[in-house]
């Protein structure tokens, strides 16, 4: 009796529903969170763990690798971020519009890429942009009487390389992001843009992009996770965690190189904390700028 | 229609954020992509899996148990689905001659760097870890790094073999406080392999292959051949950007070691190194040897490269022929092996190269039984026997090497695949094959050289002595 009244009492049932998220929470990323902070200030050997204090952090300074890791991750996610939203966008919009036909074979089409794995997109990529004349672009290369090139060898044409198995990924699911917010604007504000002799262009800029704002929000905060926390793809593409002179490292690279193959577990967690707070300021910035963390006007 | 696309989205969502919350720690959730699913197809670097990058597509898990069911159960993990098959073979043969000492072993072949990752965890985690594991030359020093508090010393188990064994692959498994902690499968001489029926095509006859005793000798023919064929996109030989073993050559001619040891600090500004570089970025700029593809010709594209006769040499270590078995079958009858050109005659014209030491955990069942079982498997004369026929390598145990019925056996695949017998070769050179320590600095410096410096030497034509001394000061920040 005691317990059903504890339940259903309106002050403790909100928790009570909260818990499994809760207890979640706190055991796979409050726990790991806080570990992996102490563990950034320990040198962590074979058989004896010991604090270093902030050796590990001064080191990273010093780490001309993983400043290329930093340089990288960076570069990838303004890409990303740059091709990864308008370009969705503008397809969410001709789906949701009249002018396309066949529009679920198109959607279908656009999201596939998503479904496959990024392993084996990945190894795809890579035999596709091998740098023998029997790759499928040195192949286009050789047919336009243009030289082969060493497509993962060099800096520009590798990120080609990256940034089209990541669009070719991810621009359907950004679509279908996109597409659910259009399909939530009412109809009726169109309706009465166009009696007012409003154009296509200026019904975009005033009606879809102000109110599509909170789901560009989204998108945009996933994309620039996402883009920082880059490193199955580049594992892929060059399989394996090396690149030549590190031209496909990110990151999350770097810390599966420290903390797995180099089983150096302190140093990883530092490089591991750093991208935390990179992620965190970034988001953060970008959030404050959008409006979002204000407070809802009412 | 809006609802279903709505709930579609929802869960889909939903899944992704669960499967972000599987990744890394320290990674904020992003695409599901940072997930383990990486671990799955592991090729190691690629000088490290050198001695079987037939792993390059992650096969699936194998498991088979072989042995009687009231045998000692074991586990064993490799890499390479054939080392598994040999030591099921080799575990037949112990039960059969150990009737008191019988043992069940589950044998499992995990994909290379996943099964690395996994003993690492397990030993340091202290449980786990099989009883008998393969461990790639690359790995050894993070797998020694617990010594004897991980693994069980072999010292006492090899004692009846270890006279015929050659001792410096023996030392090459050694841990940092001396003990025998790996069994060694071959001795990875590197030699050099000769495509005669091609060279033979341009004038070019064994007596002149056999006279090639300097490097200088080996420029002058490989500019006679180029200049032969007048072909673009025909080579002497390539240049590896992707791995070091022309630099491990270089340095065993002169007794160098960039490692500087266990105890002295890593060095790669040497003579011996500057000097390999700056003759393979003369031989690019005389257009003798090109970059192998995709940086080292033990993948698919160096065996394609081999295969279209683009280049017609090249230094690599023994059991690169069961690659020509396994992958160049149609070359049969062509190739020629030779011992290495030197930079000063009198050198060392070897060096051995990859390998893979077998330890025994500490978390062993019966870590004796498991020790003298991968003695016997590895070192008595029945299992090098096996080693040879079976994958191909050049076996440490010397004194088969002159015995006639093993050295000219004529039923031998790899016998009657070359020109020569590749022991006559072997026991030509073998007082000269020298060795590069693998310690604990090893993986920095082989990682700053394929990832960076080759690539600034062979492909970007930076000056060696820039190169090598910024791979110095980024190999200093690791020490």
């Amino acid at each position: 009796m005691k317990v059903k009244k504890f339940l259903c009492s309106e002050k403790t049932a909100p928790y009570v529903f909260a818990l499994p998220f809760l207890i979640s929470f706190v055991i796979f990323w409050i726990y790991p969170l806080i570990s992996a902070i102490i563990m950034s200030f320990q040198d962590i050997g074979a058989v004896s763990t010991k604090f270093i204090g902030a050796k590990n952090y001064l080191k990273l300074l010093k780490d001309g690798v993983f400043h290329i890791a930093v340089l990288n991750s960076f570069e990838y996610m303004l890409l990303t971020c740059v091709l990864l939203i308008p370009f969705p966008l503008l397809y969410a919009v001709l789906m949701d519009s009249r002018l396309v036909k066949a529009k679920g074979v198109w959607k279908a089409v656009l999201y596939i890429p998503a479904l496959t794995s990024v392993v084996i997109s990945g190894t795809l990529f890579r035999l596709m942009f091998s740098e023998y004349k029997t790759g499928q672009l040195n192949i286009l290369m050789t047919m336009l009487n243009m030289p082969t090139i060493k497509w993962l060898k060099v800096k520009w044409t590798s990120e080609i390389a990256l940034l089209l198995l990541c669009c070719w990924r991810w621009t359907g699911v950004n679509m279908l992001y996109f597409l659910s917010g259009l399909k939530s604007i009412d109809k009726s504000l169109y309706e009465s843009a166009d009696i007012d002799g409003a154009t296509t262009w200026q019904k975009f800029k005033f009606i879809t992009i102000p109110l599509i704002k909170p789901t560009s929000i989204y998108v945009l905060t996933i994309t620039i996770y996402a883009g920082l926390s880059m490193f199955l793809e580049s594992f892929m593409l060059w399989s394996g965690n090396s690149s030549p002179n590190n031209i496909g490292l990110t990151i999350v690279g770097y810390l599966y190189k420290r903390g797995i193959e180099k089983n150096d577990m302190g140093y990883a967690c530092a490089v591991g904390v750093v991208l935390m707070v990179i992620g965190l300021t970034i988001n953060f910035i970008q959030l404050f700028f959008n409006g979002t963390l204000k407070k809802e006007e009412d | 229609m809006k609802k279903k696309l709505v709930s579609v989205l929802i869960s889909a969502a939903m899944s992704v954020t669960l499967l972000a919350g599987c990744g890394s720690v320290n990674a904020p959730e992003g695409s599901a992509a940072t997930d383990g699913a990486a671990a799955e197809e592991g090729t190691g670097s690629a000088e490290e899996a050198a001695e079987d990058a037939s792993g390059t597509e992650a096969e699936p898990e194998a498991v088979t148990t072989v042995g009687p069911e009231d045998g000692t159960k074991m586990q064993m993990w490799s890499f390479v689905e054939a080392h598994n098959t040999f030591y099921a073979t080799m575990l037949e043969k112990w039960n059969e001659q150990n009737p008191d000492r019988q043992i069940q072993i589950t044998f499992t072949t995990y994909p290379y760097s996943d099964m690395h990752q996994k003993l690492i965890m397990s030993l340091q985690t202290g449980s786990g870890a099989p009883d008998l594991c393969d461990v790639e030359m690359g790995q050894v020093p993070n797998v020694y790094e617990g010594v004897d508090q991980w693994l069980y010393p072999l010292d006492e188990a090899m004692t009846p073999y270890a006279g015929d064994m050659l001792t410096s692959r023996l030392d090459a498994y050694k841990g940092a406080d001396g003990k025998q902690y790996g069994a060694p499968f071959h001795v990875g001489a590197t030699v050099m392999y000769w495509n005669m029926a091609e060279l033979e095509k341009y004038g070019i006859t064994q007596e002149d292959v056999d006279n090639v005793v300097t490097w200088d000798d080996y420029t002058a023919l490989g500019k006679k051949y180029v200049e032969a064929v007048g072909e673009d996109g025909k080579y002497f030989t390539s240049v590896d950007t992707g791995g070091t073993d022309w630099l491990w050559l270089a340095m065993a001619e002169y007794g160098d070691d960039w490692t500087g040891g266990y105890d002295g600090e890593a060095n790669v500004e040497l003579d011996s190194v500057k000097k390999m570089l700056n003759m393979q970025q003369s031989w690019l700029n005389d257009k003798i040897a090109e970059v192998s593809p995709d940086g080292h010709i033990d993948l698919e594209a160096g065996y394609q490269n081999i295969l279209d006769h683009n280049i017609v040499s090249f230094p690599k270590a023994m059991w690169y022929m069961s690659r020509f078995k396994n992958y160049m079958p149609d070359e049969k009858g062509n190739w020629y092996i030779t011992k290495c050109p030197v930079f000063e005659e009198g050198q060392n014209c070897s060096v051995g190269i990859g390998g893979t030491g077998t330890v025994v955990t500490q978390q062993s069942s019966d870590p004796e039984l498991a020790a003298d079982f991968l003695c016997f498997a590895k070192m008595s004369p029945e299992g090098e026997k096996l080693i040879w026929e079976d994958l191909g390598f050049d076996i440490c145990n010397t004194s088969l090497w002159e015995d006639d019925s093993f050295a000219h056996d004529d039923s031998n695949y790899y016998n009657t695949f070359f020109r020569n017998y590749p022991y006559d070769v072997l026991n030509n050179i073998k007082d000269q094959i020298g060795t590069i320590m693998t310690v604990k600095i090893s993986p920095t410096i082989n990682e700053q050289m394929c990832t960076t410096t080759l690539n600034e030497v062979l492909e970007n034509g930076t000056a060696v002595d820039d190169a090598l001394a910024e791979a110095q000061q980024a190999i200093e920040l690791d020490e």
